[in-house]
């Protein structure tokens, strides 16, 4: 029975790639205005579930709803519209378009950006001053912002955001750190991260995904209190 | 920076060392050196035609569209067709020429969407199912126009709109045809049409963003499988436009299509895959180097086969100092 105050639900999907089977039964819930993140090691399944709500590997069972609607068997640009953002680990900017360029290409009506612009450089002034600038002539940091803006771009329901701290230098990603907490007042967030210290600082509620299955979800800060289940899963003390 | 300063400075050394030789090899005969620079011109913006379709279809899709040379054939069969047609005779000679380019357009454009959607959509996860298919396709024009109009080719025989066929203009002592600066002239107006599409609209960005990637573009919520379409169409639309408008000066025969298509690959390969600005400068650099080829070669060896290998000596060349073309990625 669909709850009304999740914005998503995802519920035992199964996705192949070629003949791998990768997720063999993950589910989560996103509850409206949350950050929830997906923890786990390398090769869990995290990313892939990202993909898989986003149509790009697209599940074989399963269902996945948002706020009521099915997004199985719809293709990505589809979702997209539905109001999921997407920013994809390694950030994917387009390194030959201009900041102004990479915002724009977002736009669902002519004037998104514009309506949006105070909003998303009150987040990030550095995208102002680069404004004219070729994505591929930023710094990491500045790279990884500019992703996360161009999901803020339309007014979208959901965002799903895939490593937003890999390999940013700590400043950095504490300023990401609290662009991402004050985005989710206006956008609900499912997050997938490997860093522990920012996936405890930035989320309500967590989801363990190991060998493609979600195997525990409940409150992040109970799991920061549960040192035990932290080591079983990620490995961290 | 500094790989951008060593490609124009090996363009310019090219062209350079093109035209130097050229004009010693003519003597000082400035006609003839000048006449050789206008082919140059005149071929350059004839395998643009070809090659900028290829080029950004190439960059978006990554498929290497061996039809192309075919669309520039049916282009100019068209075009042909329809300006020297009884039943049209009664139509103004001035109007019935742009109407044979814009209907040779139009149909070349109309068929690579259908070939875009109805043959190459369903083989887009298997590319060397789609670049047999193109080459297969590519057969099937060439036999169908022999169908349809014969082996024979033909030579526009009467006048031009505006009687710009027949004028000639004098270059240094030489007679050189007003139609070939035309076709140079709309060659240089195209650059900068589709250069402005690409830069100044929409649709050009999610074009230039879907060279670099286009499972993102389609994740941001832009129908990629459209847009492929509408370049597929565009593409093959402006290779028949290219072959309409070389009609009055080369006729439609069915050796025309194999004659652009190798050197307009050429001209993609060595202007860097996917680049629009390596496919406007490599075109111009083919074209020139063909022509002063074409002339010493027909001069000194009396050996034209020098000049229909010359693009691919080129591209060898050019790749052997720059391994991903004049404005490629080093990562493609």
């Amino acid at each position: 029975m669909a709850d009304a105050n999740n914005v998503l639900e995802v519920q035992e999907i199964h996705t192949f790639i070629g003949q791998f089977h990768i997720l063999e039964g993950v589910t989560v819930t996103v509850s409206r205005g949350s950050i929830t993140v997906l923890l786990g090691r390398n090769g869990a399944g995290k990313t892939t579930t990202l993909k898989s709500i986003m149509g790009l590997t697209p599940p074989s069972q399963g269902s996945i709803v948002l706020e009521g609607q099915s997004l199985m068997g719809r293709r990505s640009f589809t979702i997209a519209q539905m109001g999921v953002g997407y920013v994809p680990e390694h950030r994917a900017i387009f390194r030959d378009l201009t900041v102004r360029e990479n915002l724009a290409i977002v736009q669902r009506k002519r004037d998104d950006l514009e309506r949006r612009a105070d909003f998303i450089f009150g987040l990030f002034p550095d995208l102002k001053r680069f404004y004219n600038l070729p994505g591929g002539n930023l710094s990491g940091g500045q790279q990884q912002m500019l992703a996360v803006a161009r999901a803020l771009v339309p007014e979208n329901r959901l965002l799903l955001i895939d490593e937003p701290s890999e390999g940013l230098a700590p400043v950095i990603i504490e300023s990401l750190i609290e662009a991402i907490r004050r985005l989710s007042a206006q956008t609900t967030v499912l997050l997938v991260e490997q860093n522990f210290r920012v996936a405890s600082i930035l989320a309500d509620r967590y989801v363990i995904i190991d060998d493609g299955r979600s195997v525990v979800s409940g409150q992040m800060q109970d799991l920061v209190q549960d040192e035990a289940l932290v080591q079983r899963y990620l490995g961290v003390a | 920076m500094q790989r951008t300063r060593g490609t124009y400075m090996l363009i310019l050394t090219l062209t350079a060392g093109l035209l130097v030789f050229s004009f010693v090899t003519s003597a000082g005969d400035l006609g003839s050196f000048g006449t050789t620079l206008l082919s140059g011109l005149f071929l350059g913006a004839l395998y643009f035609l070809v090659a900028s379709g290829l080029s950004i279809i190439f960059g978006l899709m990554d498929i290497l569209n061996f039809a192309q040379g075919a669309y520039f054939m049916i282009g100019a069969y068209v075009t042909y067709s329809l300006f020297h047609m009884d039943a049209l005779k009664g139509i103004d000679v001035n109007l019935r020429f742009p109407l044979g380019v814009l209907a040779g357009t139009i149909i070349g454009g109309l068929l690579g969407a259908v070939l875009e959607r109805g043959l190459l959509r369903p083989l887009y996860a298997r590319p060397i199912f789609q670049l047999v298919l193109t080459f297969g396709v590519a057969i099937v024009f060439g036999e169908a126009l022999k169908a349809i109009w014969g082996t024979e080719g033909y030579g526009w025989s009467t006048v031009t709109s505006f009687g710009i066929h027949q004028s000639q203009f004098e270059i240094f002592g030489r007679q050189f045809g007003s139609y070939r600066l035309f076709v140079v002239a709309v060659g240089v107006a195209l650059i900068v049409l589709i250069g402005l599409l690409l830069q100044r609209t929409r649709i050009g960005i999610i074009i230039r963003a879907g060279v670099e990637d286009s499972e993102m573009v389609e994740a941001l919520g832009i129908n990629v499988r459209a847009v492929f379409t509408m370049v597929f169409t565009l593409g093959c639309a402006v290779a028949a436009f290219g072959g309409a408008i070389a009609a009055p000066f080369l006729g439609a025969n069915l050796g025309m299509g194999n004659a652009f298509l190798l050197p307009a690959i050429a001209v993609v390969v060595l202007g860097g895959l996917g680049s629009y600005m390596g496919t406007a400068v490599g075109s111009f650099m083919v074209g020139l180097a063909v022509a002063v080829v074409a002339r010493f070669a027909s001069e000194f060896l009396n050996q034209t086969v020098w000049a229909s290998i010359t693009p691919m000596l080129l591209l060898i060349l050019i790749l052997l100092l720059r391994p991903s073309g004049l404005f490629g990625k080093e990562s493609r």
